[in-house]
């Protein structure tokens, strides 16, 4: 954790240095949605005209859907009906209140860190409390940036992209997720602040992971983010979003959008920790992340594999998927799915598969404590050219405790007759007798029940680069706590 | 005791001294189990009446994790299973457990799997299973040689065999007798539940009590054991009915 604690210091200072350049004075956006905060975004970030463009059809098209009250209702959530005028659309990055010292923080959230292993300087940049930066001549940062340019890979913030590779945003940007698809995918297009920008060269193995703790702006959570990944032939890369530190934002609703591009032979490996701020105990306040996240197979024999472990957020909506275009492509989704208290989520995926001899495999883990309710909806879809085609799927459900849900709704299309399809499912609960055989043996509760999670969710956790799987078991075991017992 | 609103054990008086091996025999639902568990502290049975003392403390005021880290075993009837948890990562978290309660240093992979390869060869176990989830996919044998596996390598200081013979072949029985045996000990202390007498050639009591509607009818050496297999269970029930609860 030492190198990124170094990094984030470094990067906390730079964000002071560099902030936002606006052209336009800094003034307070009002809320409300309208085609002039639109204009008012895209100037602010200064972004090419085309991009404007682009946002202003997504808009209308969003407007037109709202107006004829199009907004989706078929997920197996409940929320009380959002009101789209009363979000402030744009706020600069240091809008977040300032706490003078971590006492201030709410011992809750500070004791959560504490138990996550969170070393003391990030949990202040979390917090937004000011970090006392060091300069370091050796700049982790630094280095890192510079071997990527070497490699000639693009790492930088979306707006960075739009303003430096406008070619590249300009070819990508809505070919996966176009702004039609979908409610929350036309709101962001039109509104999305920042997010993720990556370009891969051919034949070119990305040495590292790439993490959003190396962006800058990372601390803000983006309320809607969007981020563009493309491996172009031959190359590989594998990207960690999010963290295990619950983060509290003002703004309830967060619509990103993740659009993954895998050309001929290239490989795109996408995981992500999410713990947003999940509401009290009693379900009240809590983010509603509703995503859009798709990855497209263009290339022969391509590849795209989605992990998530999701354990945050008051509602949790979405489905990351893959369009297995390419012959011989590969879409892999493995999830750990939880929610306790009065969390909700409906999270799955879609394998379409379009050309010969695709795969996909599907290991989705739900886990229900508390009052929650756990929702796994998957597609998989054969196409009719898509001869050979192979799916192997696996959903399984443990149940904690009297007053949780699980739900599972598979849909399996296929118009080949020659796809094999392969569906297992299982639904268990943590019995009182594996509780007494861990207690009897010496073992609390609380670590038993995290060691019968652990062991239910290792296919996932293995799916995980090292440091995330690691940070993964600590944070389900907090997210359980006063599930049992 | 009851579980729920059933009154099981109806009233025992049972003295259990270190280095000694005490059998507890009866007919189905005399409540031969239910005693094991109480032992062993599982909450969801009730004690109306009376005390437990084990090593002059009182048992009941201890949940079943403080229990096992104070030096209880029980050997389960029907060892359950854990899908993702291997056998030697849940035994070397067990015995770390009770070691940082007792204020010892736990032990690392690399201390810890000679010490598990040793007894597991005490017990005929391959070492292979040691690496497979616990007790998933195991013969009903390997199931209760993987229980006395454990109670080897945790070292308690009383064991409670809950029906440990119960589905095991000649072979698989000798192995664990000789596991059993191989645990005998001057501060070490032993229950060992069976419904028969065959277990009780191989590891030989002390004591025996045959327990009939939750009492204990009668009380002797290891040859009652054999007048009980000559005589039946039925003998014994007149006998326990007309016995006063102590």
């Amino acid at each position: 954790m030492s190198a990124n604690t170094k990094t984030i210091r470094e990067l906390a200072e730079r964000e002071y240095q560099w902030g936002f350049v606006t052209k336009i004075g800094e003034e307070r956006v009002p809320p409300g949605l309208s085609e002039d905060v639109i204009r008012l975004i895209s100037a602010k970030k200064d972004e090419p005209e085309f991009m404007l463009d682009w946002r202003l059809k997504a808009y209308r098209h969003w407007a037109s859907l709202e107006k004829a009250q199009a907004e989706p209702k078929w997920a197996n959530i409940k929320y009380p009906p959002i009101d789209y005028q009363s979000i402030v659309y744009y706020s600069a990055p240091q809008n977040r209140p300032g706490l003078k010292t971590l006492d201030e923080l709410d011992p809750e959230i500070l004791s959560t860190y504490e138990k996550l292993g969170i070393p003391l300087e990030e949990q202040k940049r979390l917090a937004g409390v000011a970090v006392d930066a060091v300069f370091d001549s050796v700049s982790v940062a630094t280095t890192f940036k510079e071997k990527l340019a070497e490699l000639g890979v693009i790492f930088c913030s979306f707006s960075e992209a739009a303003q430096k590779h406008p070619e590249l945003v300009r070819k990508y940007l809505g070919t996966v997720v176009p702004y039609t698809d979908n409610f929350f995918a036309s709101l962001n297009a039109a509104v999305f602040t920042d997010g993720s920008f990556v370009y891969v060269p051919k034949g070119v193995r990305c040495p590292m992971e790439l993490s959003t703790y190396f962006r800058i702006n990372a601390a803000d959570t983006g309320q809607f983010e969007r981020t563009l990944i493309i491996a172009d032939e031959g190359s590989y890369v594998s990207y960690l979003e999010g963290c295990t530190a619950p983060i509290r934002d003002q703004n309830q609703l967060h619509a990103a959008v993740v659009e993954l591009i895998a050309l001929d032979n290239a490989q795109i490996k996408y995981s992500t920790v999410q713990n947003w701020y999940p509401g009290d105990k009693e379900g009240k306040g809590g983010i509603y992340n509703f995503v859009t996240k798709r990855g497209k197979c263009a290339g022969r024999n391509s590849k795209i594999s989605w992990t998530q472990v999701e354990t945050g957020s008051a509602i949790t909506w979405k489905y990351p998927s893959c369009i297995l275009q390419g012959e011989n492509s590969v879409g892999e989704f493995y999830s750990v799915a939880l929610t306790n208290n009065y969390q909700q989520a409906d999270t799955g995926t879609k394998m379409i598969h379009i050309g010969k001899n695709t795969r996909s495999t599907i290991v989705a883990k739900g886990i229900s404590a508390g009052h929650g309710q756990n929702t796994y909806r998957g597609l998989v879809k054969i196409l009719k050219g898509a001869t050979g085609a192979r799916n192997y799927t696996q959903c399984d459900s443990l149940l904690i405790g009297e007053e949780c849900g699980a739900h599972t709704f598979p849909y399996i299309e296929v118009k080949n007759a020659t796809a094999r399809m392969e569906h297992e499912a299982s639904t268990s609960k943590i019995g009182d007798d594996q509780l007494f055989y861990l207690r009897q043996r010496g073992l609390k509760t609380e670590d038993a029940v995290s060691m019968i999670v652990n062991g239910f969710c290792k296919r996932v956790f293995r799916e995980l680069p090292m440091e995330f799987a690691v940070e993964a078991q600590k944070l389900l075991g907090v997210s359980l706590e006063g599930s049992v017992g | 005791m009851n579980v729920g609103e059933r009154e099981i054990l109806k009233g025992i008086d049972l003295t259990v001294d270190a280095g000694e091996v005490h059998s507890i025999m009866g007919p189905n639902g005399s409540g031969k189990s239910t005693l094991a568990q109480v032992l062993a502290r599982r909450e969801s049975y009730n004690v109306t009446e009376g005390q437990i003392l084990y090593e002059g403390k009182d048992l009941l005021e201890m949940k079943p994790e403080d229990a096992a880290c104070e030096g209880i075993f029980m050997a389960f009837q029907y060892p359950v299973e854990i899908p993702g948890i291997t056998n030697a990562y849940f035994l070397r978290s067990a015995l770390n457990a009770i070691r940082r309660y007792r204020g010892l240093d736990e032990m690392d992979a690399m201390d810890f799997l000679p010490l598990l390869r040793e007894k597991a060869n005490l017990l005929e176990i391959d070492e292979k299973l040691m690496n497979r989830s616990v007790n998933e996919s195991f013969s009903g044998g390997e199931k209760k040689r993987n229980e006395i596996l454990q109670m080897a390598v945790l070292e308690p200081r009383l064991a409670i065999l809950d029906e440990t013979d119960s589905g095991l072949d000649i072979d698989a029985l000798r192995v664990v007798a000789r596991g059993v045996n191989a645990m005998r000990d001057p501060d070490r202390a032993m229950i060992v539940v069976t419904h028969y007498q065959r277990l009780l050639n191989h590891i030989v009591p002390d004591r025996v009590h045959v327990l009939v509607e939750g009492r204990i009818a009668c009380s002797g050496g290891p040859d009652l054991a054999l007048q009980l297999e000559e005589k039946g269970y039925s003998s014994m029930e007149a006998v326990a009915r007309s016995a006063t609860p102590a």
